[in-house]
């Protein structure tokens, strides 16, 4: 299926950007909505994705749409999470049914089905605002069960959710890793064993470019897309240092008090105010010491996908690009 | 007499009373039926308006799972104070072609309340009218728990011609003798505490829930007591425990002895499925069941108590298979030619009884020649059968391996008994569990044996092995030590030879599984299928008198005898097979001139490890030995290379089999070594006579495939053979299980066949782990870590549901950590890198756990616990 008219919002991330050039390689033609010039040599829509004047013009002409734009962070107020995730979704639903767009691809998160407790091969368990922890994964959950909520014979939506996306150029998981690694702050929490497993830039783009191609005849399901290999959180932290340069983790933090430390944070940084990131989050403390990996059988045969690059090539790729840099 | 089915309750209509007051009171109840209920569809519910033999006129609750019964009716009748709701699983699963019915008695559950107590009589009249109400004209099989065991038997009884079979749980027909009946019920029964325990407070009913193992959910406890609110509904519920008849006085008493002596006439099919942690029917009553009902199948449910409907929810399984095999001829097994039909378990005993050859040496202990042993032994049998043990009798044997045992096991089989025989290894939880579930006769032990029985409270005469003080004779009620059995014997004038006349296919052996996946089966063998199974071992490694053979495995020395070869069991504890070194192995060769030596993979270790204290007349002795056996677990090629040094004229063979089947194959060390690496551990082919075939693993890990001999297909290792256990003990479901393809044992064990015929072994089959790439065997991959420098041990395990399981290895690194752990990167790295599969966690353990018996089989499915719990995180 080549010469499908897409557009992708929330293009200038890392997986944005990686999923675009997977599309385009794939012969489709592609638009792209966000706020700043991704630099990607396809036309580009500036602006808001909760403007539905915006988006409306976005989708005109289109075939499908990945939507992709999101507001990850673990501080700011809730009407930010609501006004990027929950509002933008239903701005993109609104514009693809106006405008008779028939496919509609939503990029959600494994988070919007996690209370906390630890996930071992489990499948895509429906999205849950209640259970969810933060403001990220609430909105997230909202926002999934709208999208697919528009599931319908017009328009057929998916939700793809990639789990804990890493590649050169990541500034959310590898670089916040590496920077404390660096300065000697990366401890493990617990017992470092948690099994988690963790997608390849490049893995997720390829799945999300054949959620856009499928996406039709497969419709109205939740998938976790991961690379399929889970490893201990020690080993991931390891490798990901190992490829930066820089020493790997020191010491061990119990999981209680990293928790209790990531709620004294929270507490100081949105009482203060504070824009930038939090060194240590309770969701982050919990990420990194319960296990998150992901039954993938379904994923792999509803997409017709499979990872291309393993979690070893990955590393290689990681190391690569740090001693380019 | 008038019924009048009522149409299916749910929706109930209110229905128009009827004239005068009992229809009145059966108006109101019949607004008050189960809701919603765990477990129950409400569409199950009816009302069966039925007048009685008084002319009265009573609504009965009954479950029905509808249907047309054109094979037949499950007619399940349940006791007190329980309801039809006991038996909702098997509404539920009602087989096709079977209509299952569940009657609430009256005045219990939600069926009308009855103004005067109902005597047993009355209720087994009752529910005949009942079964006419609802049209049951067809074949039935009873289903009853409780107090609904005799009332179901007593319609069996009125209706004979209808009956097909009799399923019975946790119940009781008749007082065992000298048992004034169960102590809960008496005291319930006593006028004091019957109406405040029973009526005036839901004591009762709330105990009857209180039993179970595992507890009950809440609802589930509440569903039990919801017909049961308020004294006025709770008065059948003391009625029916005063009309429990303890003495001949009672009015129920007739009725009661009717039923329980008409039963010894039921010649149909009884299946008996019993939770052994009753406290209100103990043992005892399931023995007198037994002895009424001979017929009887048994299944005990490990673990489960009085309530087993609910302990065992399996039973409705169980039942489904019962009622499907009614009509199935049993399978019989593939004949076995029977070279000589004369030949019995002690006949080469016998045969050497003119010899003064050593044929037992304890060393550091007693010798004794075959003479003496074969006197001794037809001695003991005759004091045996002098002292009562009758031909079919079970024996306990609690004696440590010795020249008492052997003498114990064979005077056992020459007075026509059964041994029974569970490892000490299993520690006293485990040997209770097992040896009060072959219900002996008799126990044979030495002091500590029956210090340990009276422990287990195991029923049964006692003799003890050695001679003992007379205060300890008291205390531990013995009846004879083997010497004064030898005694009585050499004074019975006649043999009474009731082992002779005993049919070849009779039980001889009740031997207990290792317990190394679950509780210890007891594995039943005829005197046919062991003799088999010696003759094989016999032809196998051309056995002859000339032979002495040195058991450091010590239950193989009981072999000696029935070989008629010459044993030895070395100075070592035999719980602790890893204890034996190079020297107490030498002793062991030296004390007989052994020309054999069967030991397992863990004594050799500890021997090789130990080569250097050997002297040099331990290697001299252990220089004759002309075979090296080694069994019980996978046996590295090089540790029988190790034990080679010491034994340089060995060849050395390690046999494959099981308790239920031993030996299936054979594979000496040269054909080992030609076979080279493969996946899994090469044990060469079936001996003759010996079957194998695989039934192929499907991608969720049970092994389904039909049986094949092709290569290369991957399943459960399936067995036939003459030598193959007759039936799992008390174990009638694990038994239909492994013996689900008529004439074939399935062994747990999974392995595939090669182009060459030899067999490998791959692990077993609820260690597979099930990758959402397919299946992977453990073995295979253990095999190729463990040639890693710096491993001692691995162990691949799954974790995460099935179908999409993450592999995980446990290595034991040479630098053992102090607990378990993640692997450090270098290890993690080199075992990824033997593994040949995606790995996601390699984890460090200081060890593994393995099996009592041998020391050697390592227990994944804890490995896997383990290791899932560490792989969760911190939580």
């Amino acid at each position: 299926m080549t010469g499908t008219r897409v557009l992708v919002t929330g293009a200038s991330g890392m997986m944005g950007r990686a999923t675009v050039l997977e599309l385009l390689a794939r012969g489709h033609r592609v638009r792209v909505l966000q706020r700043r010039p991704a630099g990607l040599p396809v036309e580009e829509v500036l602006g808001d994705v909760a403007d539905a004047d915006v988006v409306a013009r976005a989708v005109r002409g289109t075939d499908a749409v990945l939507h992709l734009a999101a507001k990850v962070d673990v501080v700011g107020p809730w009407a930010e999470y609501e006004r990027a995730n929950v509002v933008g979704t239903r701005r993109v639903v609104e514009a693809c049914r106006a405008a008779g767009v028939g496919r509609l691809v939503h990029v959600s998160s494994p988070a919007v089905a996690h209370a906390g407790s630890a996930l071992m091969g489990v499948g895509a368990e429906p999205a849950d605002p209640v259970g969810t922890r933060g403001h990220y994964a609430r909105s997230k959950a909202l926002a999934e069960i709208e999208a697919l909520a528009a599931d319908c014979p017009d328009l057929a939506v998916l939700a793809v959710r990639p789990h804990l996306v890493w590649g050169p150029g990541d500034t959310q998981l590898v670089e916040r890793l590496v920077t404390r690694a660096r300065a000697g702050r990366l401890p493990l929490i617990g017992a470092g064993s948690a099994l988690i497993d963790t997608t390849y830039v490049d893995n997720a783009a390829t799945a999300l470019a054949a959620a856009v191609e499928v996406c039709g005849p497969v419709h109205g399901e939740a998938f976790v897309v991961s690379n399929g290999e889970p490893r201990p959180v020690a080993e991931v932290l390891t490798r990901v240092c190992a490829a930066a340069g820089v020493p790997g983790p020191r010491g061990r933090v119990p999981f209680r008090l990293a928790w209790l430390a990531g709620l004294a944070v929270e507490g100081v940084w949105s009482a203060t105010g504070a824009t930038a990131t939090p060194p240590l989050t309770r969701f982050l403390a919990e990420q990194l010491s319960t296990a998150h990996w992901f039954d993938q059988r379904r994923t792999r045969q509803a997409l017709g996908w499979a990872p291309t690059v393993t979690l070893d090539e990955g590393f290689t790729r990681l190391a690569g690009w740090y001693a380019a840099a | 007499m008038t019924a009048t089915p009522a149409p299916p309750a749910s929706p109930a209509p209110p229905t128009t009373p009827a004239a005068g007051s009992p229809g009145l009171r059966a108006a109101a109840l019949r607004r008050d039926l189960p809701g919603d209920l765990p477990g129950l569809d409400p569409a199950w519910s009816r009302l069966v308006e039925v007048t009685d033999r008084d002319g009265r006129s009573n609504a009965w609750h009954v479950l029905d799972s509808g249907g047309e019964p054109t094979t037949g009716t499950l007619l399940c009748v349940h006791g007190n104070p329980t309801w039809s709701y006991l038996w909702r699983r098997l509404v539920a699963a009602a087989p096709p072609g079977w209509r299952v019915v569940a009657p609430d008695q009256l005045g219990m559950g939600f069926s009308d309340r009855l103004g005067a107590p109902r005597t047993l009589a009355q209720r087994v009249a009752d529910l005949g009218d009942l079964t006419d109400a609802l049209g049951v004209t067809g074949p039935v099989v009873t289903v009853a728990h409780d107090w609904g065991g005799v009332i179901s038997l007593g319609w069996g009884l009125d209706h004979r011609d209808q009956l097909r079979g009799v399923v019975l749980t946790n119940t009781a027909v008749a007082q065992p003798p000298d048992d004034l009946g169960p102590a809960l019920i008496r005291l319930a029964h006593s006028r004091v505490w019957r109406t405040p325990v029973c009526v005036r407070t839901p004591t009762f009913v709330r105990a009857a829930t209180a039993l179970s193992w595992p507890p009950l959910p809440g609802a589930v406890r509440d569903a039990y007591a919801a017909p049961y609110a308020g004294a006025d509904r709770r008065a059948a519920v003391g009625d029916f425990v005063a009309d429990i008849p303890f003495t001949p006085e009672h009015p129920s008493w007739p009725e009661l002895v009717r039923v329980n002596e008409g039963i010894r006439a039921l010649d149909v099919p009884a299946l008996l499925l019993w939770g052994p942690n009753d406290p209100v029917f103990a043992e005892r009553y399931l023995a007198e069941l037994r002895r009424r009902l001979p017929q009887a199948r048994l299944h005990r449910f490990s673990g489960a108590s009085h309530l087993l409907p609910e302990d065992a929810p399996q039973y409705a399984d169980a039942v489904v298979r019962f009622v499907a095999g009614l009509d199935t001829p049993a399978a019989g097994q593939a004949a076995a030619p029977q070279p000589d039909p004369g030949r019995r378990l002690w006949s080469a005993l016998a045969e050497r009884a003119g010899d003064d050859d050593a044929a037992v040496v304890e060393v550091a202990g007693r010798t004794v020649s075959w003479s003496l042993l074969a006197r001794r032994v037809e001695e003991i049998g005759r004091g045996l059968a002098v002292a009562g043990l009758r031909a079919g009798d079970r024996v306990a044997l609690l004696v440590p391996p010795s020249v008492d045992l052997t003498a114990a096991v064979y005077a056992v089989w020459r007075a026509g008994g059964v041994i029974v025989v569970a490892d000490q290894g299993l520690g006293l939880a485990g040997m209770r569990r097992a040896l009060r579930s072959a219900s002996v006769q008799h126990v044979i032990g030495s002091a500590e044996g029956l210090a340990a029985a009276r422990l287990m409270m195991l029923p049964g005469t006692r003799f003890s092995a050695g001679p003992l003080g007379p205060a300890a004779r008291r205390a531990l009620g013995v009846r004879y030590s083997l010497v004064e059995l030898a005694r009585l014997g050499r004074q019975a004038r006649t043999l009474g030879d009731q082992a002779h006349r005993r049919p070849v296919d009779a039980e001889c052996a009740v031997l207990f599984t290792s317990g190394a996946t679950g509780p210890a089966k007891g594995v039943v063998y005829t005197q046919r299928q062991a003799l088999a199974q010696m003759e094989l071992v016999r032809r196998t490694y051309a056995l002859t008198p000339e032979d002495r053979l040195v058991a450091a495995f010590a239950p193989f020395a009981l072999f000696g005898p029935g070989l008629g070869i010459g044993c030895a069991t070395p100075a070592i504890d035999v719980t602790k097979p890893g204890t034996l070194t190079a020297a107490a192995l030498g002793d062991a060769a030296a004390a007989i001139a052994a020309t054999v030596v069967f030991a397992s993979p863990a004594a050799l270790r500890r021997v090789t490890a130990t080569a250097g204290e050997a002297t040099g007349a331990h290697r001299a002795a252990l220089g004759r030995v002309r075979l090296l056996m080694s069994a019980g677990a996978p046996v590295p090629a090089s540790l029988l290379r190790a034990a080679g040094a010491l034994m340089p004229a060995a060849e050395a063979h390690t046999p494959y089999g099981m308790t239920e089947c031993l030996p299936v194959t054979d594979v000496s060390l040269a054909e080992v070594e030609a076979a080279g690496t493969g996946d899994g551990v090469c044990v060469g082919r079936p001996l003759p006579g010996v079957d194998v075939r695989l039934s192929a693993v499907s991608p969720d890990g049970t092994a389904d495939g039909p049986l094949t001999d092709a290569p290369g297909v991957t399943g459960e290792i399936c067995v036939r053979a003459a030598h193959v256990k007759d039936h799992y003990d008390a174990l009638w479901v694990t038994e239909q299980q492994s013996s689900r393809d008529a004439g074939w044992h399935r062994t747990g064990d999974v392995g595939h066949l090669d182009e060459g015929g030899r067999l490998w072994v791959q692990g077993r089959l609820p260690h597979v782990v099930t990758t959402a790439a397919g299946v992977l065997t453990p073995v295979g991959v253990e095999q190729r870590v463990e040639r890693l420098d710096g491993v001692t041990a691995a162990a691949v395990v799954g974790v995460g549901p099935v179908g999409t399981q993450a592999v995980v290895v446990v290595v034991v690194p040479v630098r053992a950590p102090r607990g378990l752990g993640v692997a450090d990167p270098d290890l993690a790295a080199a075992v990824r890198a033997a593994a040949g599969t995606e790995v996601a966690a390699v984890l460090a353990a200081p060890r593994l756990p393995v099996d009592i018996r041998h020391a050697s089989k390592v227990d994944r499915a804890r490995v896997a616990r383990d290791a899932t719990a560490l792989l969760a995180g911190s939580r």
